[in-house]
């Protein structure tokens, strides 16, 4: 048979080529100071939250994880209010049940941000996936551009406990989908000067809680069931209190931002589904 | 090599499941200015999605691999048994000129366990067929690897394109690259894809991508309209019999766009198109023209959640379903084009991206050849030419 | 009591008096004497001439003999104390001659006639749509919520082009056939004036135009009142050929040239004289108090070339610009008719099966003629697709559409829409005692008889038809939502959500769906 194509070249010694496993010695955690510095390279998610979950329960407070690529589930289980910054591109569900932790990521995040998220603050500076802040319960994520799909959806509200959800730049479709509680907050500072919100059925379901929307939106764009308020004084402060928070985590004019007009979003009832059912 | 212990649904179908569903990660690369790299970096991004799949199917896409061998078909045969390659090579010589033909090249060391026989053939069609417009022969090459398919036990073509291949198996997607010796071939395009099925035990012959010619598609998701897509291309001459969802893709794309010369846009439209609501909305010429597509192309609006990257000689397409159930991720940086389904996988092939971004449900990301590139790698241009004149006859 | 020939008897008798009847009343009435008030709601109500009111006694008399179990006194009795129950005719068991049978002779016995009989087949055949069970998507596959993600019932009636011819530059599109809109697979099907009444008609043609769906005229014309409705008719052209005029061809969006149905496969209608009043007889355009006959066949239609000249003569007549469509009953050989048809250059084949209902037909051919629906849909649209014309022409498919998901699983067998007619008329209060033929339907409905007609209320009629529609719309959309899919041309012909479930292998053959389970 005669030997034809690429693969087929004479075999070399190093025939693994680049798959040969490189042993290196290196140093995955260290101590500076009060914090913790992780290189997460070719780390395995489980081994690097077990690195992080350890240390918080044993009373660090500090984190610095560096080279993250995918490693998901970061801050999971923790339960302890301490800081951890990420550096690179953290996996799906960053924070997912998050109870206490502020974690800070420098890159962007993927899908299942803040997953169920009960206490805590998560900032992103880049963009999200999607389903960011799904079901989450209480807690604050400021995400510095855009995000995906389903945006909070399932927010909830539960006694004292009213999440946040800020998103700088824009969201795409079913924003606040099924939303029952807690506050959306929408700047579009990612949009361009002729652009506009592109998201469709925001809001569908929605049952409680609040949509701020920097900019405007068509009426074809808001889902059923969904009505514009006019913003009162308590909005506004609210929107003070929340750009402003915005605005020192990722810099720019709280003023600047707040010169826009903003769209109120809330639901028409809390039960939207009672009639369409027959007995 | 190890080989012929019966027919593969039976084997390894054993619920003789119609289809698999499909749970993946997925990963593409392209060099926009047609520079060819080899699969080590495919082959780094699918690892980092390790946890999307479950070691039951692996599989690459390669374009431009074959230079030497441009103008020649080149057939990957996998051979469940014997009698299955005695088979093909009594078939193969009847129906085709074979330049050349040999076992594809691979690592026994790195096998996953029992791999059927691998072999590939640079082919051309017999003289009167050459004579004919391109896309006539592309049509007579389709018919006979769907009878290679359909009528030879334990036989699959599971590539058929000019200058380009497909590598895939039942293993994870790295263990595939190690066993197909990827390094080694260099290609403008690399597709790989990291299967996670949850209905059958996986076989050889279901891992992505799937192809025709040379389209091929890696899929993540699963299609509830299967059951139809499915019987509306067998009625213009396409069998499944890879018992996965994700085939019908790879047929509707040769049908879309080879055959009826319709661009990516249309087709995005016909796969994810917009909600009627939407078009409601629209101008009416853009109402008109959805509503027209829909109505003729309805049975291949593409159902369920996916995503997938669609390839073909030029060009790689990334595309969502229209209420983007899956996820996806694009990328750039110089003239390189990244799709994945998590930022991550780009991340670590290329940490400093010019741009990532993640595209709305139903809109295409295509990486296209610069026309300088198209001449080098002698990829033929915009396909709506041969589309349209062949049309008549095709039906 | 008797009250011989009755206060509102209307049947004229001639020639010699009847042979002496062997047969006992099928029901009977119960009054609760302490309930009744003596209201006498239940004697007006009847069309049937079955109760009568004694002053003497001060009570409601009952002629047992003419009650149909239509149950319009029964609802309407203000203080519920009347009640309709089979007749306890004790005959010793016997499985072949059942106390139907017996009767049915005794009747024929004494008549002469052909027995006839309304609405559709009653028998024990087998319903294939409870042996079929739908699919849910799960964990690989996510289901969808239609209350607040899209979920598309849309559907388009017609040719659809084979392959799409777009001009790229200009985005204009190429050849387009004329197709009807839906906005949900269902529409109402044929039911003909005079054998309904103009109410039903008004009812139904209001509620197609609400709901967006289209409304068939059946084979007695259209009243010049429902001209305006003509954007949502479509109008029949029977063998009869009644009322049919070039204005009339072009008053609907489509034309349905009508070969046979379900009821009554191969053989003729006939409204008798008593039901062609003056409006029926002015919609018809044939003479008061005459016979409308429909022929059994089309005398122009003997062969399938001549189907194919009509269906031109009709797309001349309406300039090309609306689609014509063939209903046919489901039968034996329906998949190789409904290919002819298609190729003759029908727009949509109409298929009837075994349970289409009627106005009046021979009991015995109602019975007898026929297949059930869902086999007819399975092996016409498996036949369209092997011989690649399944794009030329949609099929509605018809008789026994009882439900949203009956609705659903004919679409997933391959039709692109579904006709109802007997849930339409259920759903404005008919009670399907099976006396249509009579023309004294006590609720309205299968009656021309002004005193009667004027019993239903289009507007509330179109209500509840509006209703029973926007139920099963949201049914269909939850079902859909269920198996992951938000559009409707997903499961359309995708017979792999359907299992079955109690059938044969033959049966599952013919279907083309896999057993429960596999």
């Amino acid at each position: 048979m005669m030997k034809h194509g690429p693969g087929t070249e004479d075999e070399e010694e190093d025939e693994d080529g680049p798959f040969k496993e490189r042993l290196v010695e290196r140093q995955v955690m260290r101590v500076v100071g009060d914090t913790i510095e992780v290189d997460a390279e070719g780390l395995q998610y489980r081994d690097l939250n077990l690195i992080i979950k350890q240390n918080a329960w044993a009373g660090r407070k500090r984190f610095k994880i560096f080279n993250v690529f995918g490693q998901r589930y970061i801050g999971t289980g923790v339960d302890r209010e301490v800081d951890i910054e990420v550096y690179g591109t953290p996996g799906n569900d960053l924070g997912a049940f998050l109870n206490g932790p502020t974690i800070r990521v420098f890159g962007n995040a993927q899908d299942g941000l803040g997953n169920t998220m009960n206490e805590g603050l998560i900032v992103i500076h880049g963009h999200a996936g999607d389903i960011a802040g799904y079901s989450i319960r209480g807690g604050r994520i400021f995400i510095k551009e855009d995000a995906g799909y389903r945006v909070g959806i399932h927010m909830k509200e539960y006694k004292e406990k009213v999440p946040l959800l800020v998103i700088g730049g824009t969201a795409q479709d079913f924003l606040g989908e099924y939303m029952a509680g807690g506050r959306l907050v929408v700047l579009g500072l990612t949009l361009g000067p002729e652009a506009h919100h592109r998201a469709n059925f925001i809001g569908t379901g929605m049952h409680g809680g609040v949509i701020y929307i920097r900019g405007d939106v068509a009426d074809h764009q808001v889902g059923e069931g969904v009505a514009r308020a006019v913003l009162d004084d308590k909005d506004r402060a609210l929107l003070d209190q929340v750009i402003g928070e915005y605005c020192r985590f990722f810099g720019g004019s709280k003023e600047e931002v707040l010169k826009a007009s903003f769209v109120k979003l809330m639901p028409m009832s809390s039960r939207p589904y009672g009639k369409i059912y027959a007995y | 090599m190890p080989g012929g212990k019966g027919h593969i649904a039976r084997r390894n179908n054993p619920y003789n499941q119609d289809k698999v569903s499909e749970a993946c990660g997925l990963f593409g690369m392209m060099s926009k200015t047609g520079k060819v790299f080899d699969g080590t970096n495919a082959i780094r991004a699918i690892t980092n999605m390790h946890d999307r799949g479950n070691g039951l199917g692996g599989g690459f896409a390669a374009y431009g691999i074959y230079p030497e061998f441009r103008e020649y078909y080149a057939l990957h045969v996998m051979y469940m048994s014997k009698e299955a390659k005695k088979g093909t090579e009594a078939f193969l010589p009847e129906h085709f000129k074979i330049i050349a033909g040999e076992e594809i090249p691979h690592d026994d060391k790195h096998a996953p366990p029992d791999p059927p026989q691998l072999w590939r053939y640079f082919v051309a069609p017999p003289r009167e067929v050459l004579n004919e417009e391109p896309t006539e022969q592309d049509n007579y090459v389709v018919q006979k690897i769907m009878e290679i398919n359909t009528k030879i036990e334990d036989a699959y073509v599971f590539s058929s394109g000019k200058d380009m291949g497909v590598f895939k198996g039942l293993g994870y997607p790295e263990d595939i690259g190690r066993f197909f010796r990827l390094h080694r071939y260099k290609g403008y395009i690399w597709v790989v894809h990291s299967r996670y099925p949850t209905n059958t035990q996986g076989w050889w012959g279901g891992a992505h991508p799937f192809s025709i010619l040379d389209w091929t598609v890696v899929h993540n998701g699963e299609l509830s309209s299967y059951g139809i897509n499915r019987r509306y291309l067998e009625m213009y001459g396409y069998h499944c019999t890879m018992h996965t969802d994700s085939e019908v893709m790879a047929y509707a794309a040769d049908l879309l766009m080879r055959k009826h010369g319709l661009p990516v846009n249309v087709v995005a439209s016909i796969m994810a198109p917009p909600f009627w609501e939407q078009i409601d909305r629209m101008d009416e010429k853009k109402r008109n023209f959805h509503k027209y597509i829909r109505m003729t192309y309805g049975s291949l609006l593409m159902n369920g959640p996916f995503t997938i990257i669609l390839s073909h000689s030029g060009e790689m397409i990334g595309l969502t379903d229209r209420i983007r159930l899956r996820p996806i991720t694009a990328a750039t940086k110089d003239d390189m084009v990244y799709l994945a389904s998590e930022e991550a996988a780009i991340r670590v092939v290329e940490p400093n991206l010019d741009r990532a971004w993640i595209p709305m449900g139903g809109e295409p990301v295509v990486g296209k050849l610069t026309p300088k590139a198209m001449e080098e790698h002698e990829v033929s241009g915009p396909r709506e030419a041969h589309g349209r004149k062949a049309r008549g006859k095709d039906l | 009591m008797k009250d011989p020939g009755g206060k509102k008897g209307k049947t004229k008798r001639v020639g010699p008096p009847p042979i002496k009847s062997y047969l006992p009343p099928e029901f009977m009435i119960d009054i609760d004497d302490a309930r009744c008030i003596r209201c006498e709601v239940c004697v007006r109500q009847c069309s049937y001439d079955a109760r009568y009111y004694d002053a003497a006694l001060d009570r409601i008399m009952t002629r047992d003999e003419n009650c149909v179990n239509c149950n319009r006194c029964v609802v309407f009795c203000p203080t519920q104390a009347t009640r309709i129950r089979y007749n306890p005719m004790t005959y010793r068991n016997n499985s072949n001659w059942r106390p139907e049978g017996i009767r049915t002779v005794l009747r024929q016995a004494e008549t002469g006639g052909v027995i006839l009989t309304g609405m559709g087949c009653d028998r024990d055949y087998r319903i294939y749509f409870d042996h079929l069970v739908l699919n849910a998507s799960q964990v690989t596959n996510p289901s969808i919520d239609p209350l607040r993600e899209p979920m598309e019932l849309r559907t388009y009636i017609g040719r659809k082009p084979d392959v799409g011819e777009i001009d790229l530059s200009s985005g204009e599109v190429g050849h387009e056939y004329p197709n009807l809109q839906l906005e949900i697979p269902v529409m109402f099907s044929a039911m003909s004036y005079g054998s309904v009444s103009l109410n039903v008609h008004k009812a139904l043609a209001m509620a197609a135009k609400q709901v967006g769906i289209l409304w068939n005229t059946g084979e007695g014309g259209l009243h010049p009142s429902l001209y305006e409705y003509g954007p949502c008719t479509i109008v029949q052209c029977a063998s009869g050929r009644f009322g049919v005029h070039s204005d009339y061809l072009n008053a609907g969006v489509a034309v349905e040239i009508k070969i046979g149905q379900g009821a009554k496969p191969g053989i003729g209608g006939h409204l008798p004289g008593e039901k062609v009043s003056k409006d029926v007889s002015e919609t018809r355009m044939i003479p008061e108090g005459t016979d409308a006959l429909s022929p059994a066949p089309h005398h122009d239609i003997y062969s399938i070339e001549d189907l194919a000249q009509l269906i031109h003569a009709l797309k001349e007549t309406t300039d090309w610009k609306r689609p014509i469509g063939v209903k046919i009953a489901a039968v034996h050989n329906s998949a190789a008719i409904a290919s002819g048809i298609i190729r003759a250059g029908a727009d949509y084949v109409a298929l009837d099966g075994l349970r289409g209902a009627t106005g009046a037909a021979p009991k015995i051919i109602r019975d007898n003629v026929g297949i059930p629906i869902e086999l007819a849909i399975a092996s016409v649209d498996h036949r369209l697709r092997e011989e690649g014309i399944r794009n030329r022409g949609s099929i509605i498919a018809s008789g026994g559409i009882r439900n949203s998901a009956d609705v659903l699983k004919a679409i997933a067998l391959g039709a692109d829409a579904v006709y109802i007619a007997t849930s339409a008329l259920i759903a404005l209060g008919c009670q399907v005692c099976q006396r249509c033929h009579t023309g004294k339907c006590a609720w309205g409905l299968t009656t021309t008889d002004p005193w009667l007609t004027k019993r239903l209320n289009p507007e509330i009629g179109k209500e509840r038809l509006v209703n029973m529609l926007k139920g099963w719309a949201m049914e269909i959309k939850e079902m859909l939502g269920g198996m992951g899919i938000n559009s409707i041309e997903s499961i359309r012909g995708n017979r792999f959500h359907l299992r079955g479930v109690g059938l044969t292998t033959e049966e599952l053959k013919v279907l083309n769906v896999r057993h429960a389970g596999e």
